[in-house]
């Protein structure tokens, strides 16, 4: 992490002094799953898109374009809104990600 | 202008809020701070004064609706006394934290249990440590004055704190006294417009209002608001001596009576310190050398003025109307004594007053004569003593 600001140069009352900052954190370090999309699969209604708490569904030409992993928490909550009938999400463990 | 009416100390202050025009009103009853903001809702519905009021559920909700109204930008207001002030603890934390320069009239009262309603500083003493700049006044006059200046030293861009205004439940906020009115295009005047650097409001400039703050940010955030209280009293005093230009009321950091020769003196906060006067000048009738040290402001506490002030005295007796279980002597004593260490003079401890106990003007005289003659045989120290209890 760069170097954090010293109290005389920070804002006062412990605000984040401007919008969109949340963009510039990392925050998949939260997740204990990960979301595994299967494009295959995917029918592009994008109910995910809507329903992530984290807007971290990509999306391009109003279609389904994959998952923006710096800031998706592995909720769950995309794999719980995809259709019954599609299926389009596996949520497997992250530490199956870091073997090897 | 200034003309001369009675009031009592709770219209005085309603009368200063309704002068110094705020937007918002939150607030929720509770005796003895009740007729305050009967008179001030009176303002509201007679078209006197332009103020959202916010009628609240809560003490809790009061505080939280006047931080929610002092972030979106707008000159904000409140008012409660003990058990209503402990039911928004939490919250006048976050107000301080937040640099919300909120004013909050509190007529001291003293906490439950067991329950009672008359006047003792156990609810203030309580919140010194939430970052609130606290003034005491003496009178329905001072209370008035104290709360005009609340809003300029609250929303100075070096200060940016909340401020409490505590005045003595019942013996300040219900007794009529003279009050000299300023007119209100002059208060209107010296209070000025509230234009706050950052507000929720201005939609163009979006920030975050209210995050975590974890560990790496924290500290920082308590050195600001530390920074704020040590720059606070020069703005206090700034405040004051402009306010006396207007008025011909300056207000300093603390008053003094009979201090210039003084060698036994008693240091104390309210209302009380009137009835001090009239005990300095008994006792001087009869040889002491007695003297009043009346502070002003609590927090921030004024260590190196205290020091200055009772730098001729020969013992100092400390007069606190609240106490601190498990130690001798309440919260004023023990900022007195720290501001005095290293020295040789002997600080005493006195309790009075609890749960509105009265004091008088004899009991004070006596206070002096046992300062007097506990200085004469050289006592250092010695437990507290309390003052109109019986069987002490
Ligand atoms: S797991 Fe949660 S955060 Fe991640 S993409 Fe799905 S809904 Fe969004
Ligand atoms: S909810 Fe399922 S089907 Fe719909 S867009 Fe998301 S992954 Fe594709």
């Amino acid at each position: 992490m760069s170097k954090l600001p010293s109290w005389k140069e920070m804002a006062s009352g412990g605000i984040i002094p401007k919008g969109g900052t949340s963009h510039e954190k990392d925050v998949s370090g939260w997740r204990t799953y990960r979301p595994v999309h299967d494009m295959q699969k995917c029918i592009h209604c994008l109910r995910c898109w809507i329903m992530c708490p984290e807007s971290a569904i990509l999306t391009k030409d109003g279609k389904h374009a994959g998952i923006d992993f710096a800031h998706c928490k592995g909720c769950g909550i995309c794999a719980q809104q995809c259709p019954k009938k599609v299926q389009a999400y596996t949520m497997k463990l992250e530490s199956e990600f870091k073997k090897g | 202008m200034s003309k001369l009416i009675s009031l009592t100390g709770n219209d005085a202050a309603a009368h200063a809020l309704r002068q110094s025009r705020p937007d918002v009103a939150a607030a929720y009853p509770i005796t003895p701070q009740t007729e305050l903001m009967h008179k001030f809702a009176e303002f509201v519905a007679n078209g006197q004064v332009d103020t959202d009021m916010i009628l609240v559920e809560s003490e809790h909700s009061a505080m939280s609706a006047a931080i929610g109204s002092s972030a979106a930008g707008a000159r904000t207001f409140t008012a409660t006394s003990a058990n209503g002030m402990a039911l928004m603890w939490e919250m006048l934390y976050i107000a301080a934290s937040s640099r919300l320069p909120i004013v909050m009239p509190e007529v001291n009262r003293a906490l439950s249990g067991p329950i009672n309603i008359h006047c003792d500083h156990s609810d203030t003493m309580g919140a010194r440590d939430a970052g609130w700049i606290q003034l005491f006044c003496e009178n329905s006059q001072e209370a008035y004055d104290t709360t005009i200046q609340a809003f300029r030293i609250a929303e100075h861009p070096d200060v940016l704190l909340p401020v409490m205004i505590c005045y003595d439940g019942f013996i300040i906020s219900h007794t009529n006294e003279p009050v000299a009115m300023l007119d209100d295009a002059v208060v209107a005047k010296f209070v000025g417009e509230y234009t706050p650097a950052r507000k929720l409001l201005d939609v163009d400039n979006p920030y975050t209002f209210g995050p975590l703050d974890l560990p790496e940010w924290y500290f920082e955030h308590k050195r600001q608001q530390i920074e704020a209280m040590r720059k606070a009293p020069a703005i206090i005093e700034a405040v004051g001596k402009e306010f006396g230009a207007l008025s011909g009321r300056t207000y300093e950091f603390m008053e003094g009576y009979r201090m210039e020769d003084a060698e036994v003196v008693l240091v104390a906060l309210g209302s009380t310190c009137g009835t001090a006067r009239e005990a300095v000048d008994v006792v001087r009738e009869s040889g002491i050398k007695a003297g009043l040290l009346k502070l002003r402001a609590f927090r921030p506490f004024p260590i190196a003025r205290v020091r200055s002030a009772l730098s001729k005295a020969r013992v100092v007796g400390v007069f606190d109307r609240s106490v601190s279980f498990g130690i001798e002597g309440g919260p004023l004593y023990h900022e007195v004594r720290s501001s005095l260490y290293g020295g040789t003079t002997p600080v005493l401890p006195f309790v009075y007053g609890l749960g509105g106990r009265d004091i008088r003007v004899e009991q004070i005289a006596q206070a002096y004569r046992t300062l007097d003659e506990a200085a004469k045989r050289g006592v250092k120290e010695r437990d507290v003593e309390f003052i109109g209890l019986r069987d002490a």
